[in-house]
């Protein structure tokens, strides 16, 4: 059944409403083993194929800390300018789940490794900053596969499949304070820090941070109030797994409560869905009180000290920070505010960079990567990283078109070569036979066939119509397919009729 | 009897070396003595849950092989050993005492278990206990009893009463056990036998099913000092798996063993503690617990009185931390991976098989735990409760802290009373939970500690046991004690306690 009912407009919603954010991040991270134990992490293993005593939780194994997985965490909090506990310890966070083979998640509670900080983000030109309450360790759980059911929820199916490939893998959970800002801008706030975060865990190098493969997932808690009075009650939007779903999530979320709000209705806590192809949420869990996960110290492990030593290290290998990175590069790229905004809003800082370093100019990369690539990449739904383009791709064809040797409509069909998988940007030149013809004993003979086929055109061009030129140019890319070399064609066409 | 089965661990150790006898006949001299006395959970000692006696004889014939091949042996290599049902084999079932693990082969060994294999020792089979290692009966096994070898209608102690049993029925020279508030020590004292409970973290905790994780502790079981301290150093040291394991040198238990078989304990300081004896101790227990005092001021210790003022708090903040911790490490047996499922027939959710799984599968005392625990841990609770019970296991710990500061060791009875008669405390949990009042501070604490025959007490004949407790790392300290007084037992009783018990010859049916 589905229930429609009128939303007030954005604008209608925060006329009245001022919402108050607080988000919740889990990094995947990109370890080579397990957060306790020696698995691979390696993404589409068969089924139970990356599993040993310690993630199944079979009777008797231990978890042993890896302490890669904590040297990340460490450089995460850094990152977000934390302090990093003198002493902290692991808890148990006790549930019934069968994708949880101990029924209890090993996580961090009450002692997280690093708390209070802050990290800085640009939404609409003004930079706010976010204040980060904790970043803490803790494992993920294995996947249920609910096989029968309609909706592949666990609701209607007939049996459910457990894959524990997942179980173990190390998460870092990295949770805002509430979230305070003009409320024009929240919606867009939200995805910026998203956006900052994914790009600052990227430059940490921890992890890929790849939101369609739920290495990055975001919880996004939502609350209005009436300007002056006390927090609102919240609900807590589950797995919004993109950024463009971040921000309509969150409008979505500030639209909903406003219309229960203004019709005198009450928020309930609670978990919602969020729903990418309708942009809505839908209730999921209710919490009628806080659930009990009697936590308590995880006493298979010893407490951990990290050294001020290993923390003062580690702060030496911290990248430069995404926002200095971006503000320098921009100024090497000689990008306007506006063109540096829309590289950062396609995600494609990374990309532009690689592609500038192999050799190509930075606005040919932009165009590329926010074009043709991003196109394809759109229709496929995929992210521009894994469209099937390289960096050095990129930069090869725009040295292609600087050495004259394709012009923008050949390079265009290069690029899209490439993208269907065809090779690289030489091999689909070779094999879709893409040279521009540039020579002029070849491009000569079809600028005399032009000529000699259009006369009325030739004599109004002797009497210095230069515009009548096109046309000329026009019936030479019809002969040549396009692969005429257009300038040069004009060179001629003029070197004969006006000598 | 055949001699063999009679025979010390060390004895049996060096004939196997010297090719007097070889490791396939100690083998199959104990696998005989099982099948003459061990019977079943109706009549016999029935210290075994299972029996692996080709398991056993190919590990014996390996040994055998290994010395025809001119390959050094272990100090134990051909030594029989039975191993408590709580430690994973990847060649034997392991029930932990539980009918929600029954028949689960576990799919790897512990490192205590692989550790025994590398040193050649042999294992028999697997022990039997109270289910997931509570109880201090082994009437709570899911299996049936265990009966004490000096009077089968008594109790064997527990948890780990089968290994204590099948020492005392000259079943195996060696056996293991694991100790979480007095389960290698009480059953040792009621038995007459060794029984030592390393300190924490000395013995690696890998492959073993966790009852309460912060307190459970592995330990050789034997029936002479020497023999406790050999397999001692077999499974001690640190485990890069096991992150409580200690990462430091294992204390030279061997050497202290012999130290103290040369019978000086001179410079020696011994502390008894005052909280631990008056009332509610049996008569004869202190009578024996009093000779063993006095027997330690003539091999020429310094005995003074100590006091523990927390110890009194140490039985109820056990039963708080032991629930709380077993209240989540029993929440894995859920029916989904392994071990019994029940209701499983296509019309119930995940959820409900897992609730009827978990009903029907744990005993009495499992769930009694697992609600306490439960209890203890909610939100609201865990300060008065979970937090309130960690506090004084710090001033417990400070209490041990202070005593070691004065003396060496601490001694007590290791038990208020002998064993009781099986039945007699199986409704009041609490009378039940008294037994360990002795044993609980050291597992609160952390710190080493033992139990040693020290007679038979004179209202009824069964054996007596004197705890020693030690500092953290100080495990040879319980050993020099143990040596010392089992020798000058020895030229008293003319032999170990147990030759005075029965011979139990034709009893399994
Ligand atoms: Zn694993």
């Amino acid at each position: 059944m589905t229930v429609t009912t009128a939303l007030p407009s954005f604008d209608e919603a925060i006329a009245t409403y001022e919402p108050v954010m607080g988000m919740e991040v889990h990094v995947e991270l990109g370890t080579a083993t397990k957060m306790f134990c020696g698995c691979s992490t390696e993404f589409g293993g068969e089924p139970n194929s990356q599993v040993c005593p310690v993630c199944l939780g079979l009777p008797g194994s231990l978890p042993v800390v890896n302490r890669t997985a904590v040297e990340s965490a460490i450089r995460i909090g850094l990152a977000l300018n934390c302090s990093i506990a003198e002493w902290c310890r692991f808890a148990r966070k006790n549930y019934f789940y069968p994708d949880m083979p101990k029924n209890f998640q090993t996580s961090q509670y009450d002692e997280p490794i690093a708390f209070d900080g802050w990290l800085d983000v640009t939404a609409d030109g003004e930079t706010y900053r976010i204040e980060i309450e904790r970043a803490h360790m803790e494992e993920d759980t294995g996947k249920s596969l609910h096989v029968g059911g309609a909706t592949g929820r666990i609701h209607g199916a007939s049996h459910s499949l457990l894959d524990y490939n997942r179980s173990g893998i190390p998460l870092i959970e990295i949770v805002t304070k509430p979230i305070y800002v003009p409320r024009e801008v929240a919606p867009a706030v939200a995805k910026a820090y998203v956006t900052e975060l994914r790009e600052l865990i990227r430059a940490l190098g921890v992890s890929e941070a790849r939101m369609e493969l739920g290495q990055l997932r975001c919880d996004a808690n939502v609350s209005l109030r009436l300007p002056g009075d006390p927090l609102g009650t919240r609900t807590e939007t589950k797995n919004v797994n993109s950024l463009r779903s971040v921000e309509r999530a969150v409008t979505h979320e500030i639209r909903r409560q406003a219309a229960v709000l203004s019709s005198g209705g009450t928020i309930i806590q609670e978990t919602r869905h969020w729903h990418e192809d309708t942009g809505e949420t839908t209730a999921g869990r209710v919490k009628e009180e806080a659930e009990d996960y009697r936590y308590f110290p995880e006493p298979d492990l010893v407490p951990m000290a990290p050294s001020r030593e290993w923390v003062d290290g580690l702060r030496g290998t911290l990248p430069e920070p995404p926002a200095a990175r971006r503000a320098r590069l921009q100024a090497d790229w000689g990008f306007t505010d506006l063109e540096m905004r829309d590289v950062v809003n396609a995600g494609a800082v990374a990309l532009v960079a690689a592609t500038v370093d192999a050799g190509a100019s930075a606005g040919g990369a932009k165009k590329w990567w926010l074009g043709e690539v991003a196109r394809v990449a759109n229709e496929r739904g995929v992210a521009l990283e894994d469209a099937g383009i390289s960096a050095a791709d990129v930069a090869r064809v725009e040295e292609l078109i600087a050495a004259g040797s394709l012009n923008d409509k050949l390079a265009r069909q290069v690029v899209e070569g490439v993208l269907a998988g065809e090779g690289t940007p030489d091999e689909v030149v070779a094999a879709r036979g893409l040279v521009l013809v540039n020579d002029d004993a070849a491009l000569g003979a079809a600028v005399d066939d032009a000529i000699a086929a259009q006369p009325d055109v030739a004599e109004k061009i002797r009497g210095g119509n230069l515009g009548a030129v096109g046309a000329l140019i026009g019936a030479i890319m019809k002969t040549t397919k396009g692969q005429a070399d257009a300038k040069r064609a004009r060179e001629l066409i003029l070197e004969r009729l006006q000598s | 009897m055949n001699s063999l089965t009679r025979a010390r661990a060390s004895e049996l150790a060096a004939a196997v070396r010297d090719g007097e006898v070889s490791a396939v006949e100690v083998t199959q001299a104990h696998l005989d003595r099982i099948a003459a006395v061990d019977g079943t959970a109706e009549a016999g000692v029935h210290a075994f849950l299972h029996l692996d006696a080709d398991g056993a004889l190919a590990a014996a014939a390996a040994v055998d092989e290994k010395r025809a091949a001119g390959e050094e042996l272990g100090l134990l290599a051909g030594v029989p050993l039975a191993l408590k049902d709580v430690i994973v084999t990847s060649d034997m079932p392991t029930t932990v005492g539980s009918k929600l693990l029954e028949g689960w082969q576990p799919p790897y060994d512990a490192t205590i278990t692989r550790r025994l294999r590398e040193a050649g020792i042999v294992i028999l089979g697997k022990t039997n206990l109270d289910e997931f290692a509570m109880g201090s009966s082994t009437e709570n096994s899911a299996y049936g009893v265990t009966r004490n070898p000096w009077d089968l209608t008594r109790i064997p102690g527990g948890s780990g009463g089968g290994s204590a049993a099948a020492l005392a029925a000259f079943e195996a020279p060696l056996a293991i056990g694991t100790d979480t508030g007095g389960s290698i020590r009480q059953p040792a004292a009621v038995t007459g036998t060794v029984g030592v409970k390393p300190t924490y973290g000395g013995v690696s905790r890998y492959g073993l099913v966790a009852c309460a994780s912060s307190l459970d502790q592995a330990g050789p079981c034997a029936r002479t000092v020497l023999d406790a301290a050999l397999l001692h150093t077999v499974i001690a040291g640190h485990d890069p798996l096991d992150s409580t394991s200690i990462d430091q040198p294992v204390p030279d238990v061997v050497a202290a063993a012999r130290r103290g078989a040369e019978g000086d304990l001179s410079g020696l300081r011994v502390g008894v503690v005052k909280e631990l004896g008056g009332e509610g101790y049996q008569a004869g227990v202190e009578a024996r617990f009093n000779d063993a005092v006095a027997l330690l001021s003539k091999l020429g210790a310094e005995v003074v009185e100590v006091s523990c003022p927390h110890f009194k708090y140490g039985l109820p903040a056990y039963y708080l931390i032991l629930p709380s911790e077993v209240s989540s490490n029993l929440a894995r047996f859920d029916a989904m991976r392994y071990g019994l499922r029940v209701g499983d027939d296509g019309s119930r959710s995940a959820e409900e098989v897992m609730s009827l799984t978990r009903g029907q599968g744990f005993g009495a005392e499992a769930k009694r735990r697992i609600m306490l625990g439960t209890y203890a841990l909610s939100s609201g609770y865990y300060d008065a409760y979970y937090g309130q019970a960690q506090k004084v296991r710090t001033l417990i710990a400070r209490d041990f802290e202070a005593a070691f500061a004065q003396v060496d060791v601490l001694v007590s009875p290791t038990t208020p009373t002998t064993a009781f008669p099986i039945g007699e405390k199986v409704d009041d949990p609490l009378a039940m939970y008294m037994n360990d009042l002795c044993t609980i501070p050291s597992n609160l604490a952390g710190n080493a500690s033992a139990s040693f025959p020290a007679g038979l007490a004179d209202e009824d004949g069964l054996p007596v046991g004197l705890h020693v407790m030690a500092p953290v790392m100080a495990d040879d300290r319980l050993y020099l004690v143990g040596a010392a007084v089992e020798a000058a037992y020895a030229a008293q009783w003319g032999g170990t306690l147990l030759e005075q018990a029965p011979a139990l010859e034709g009893i399994a049916p």
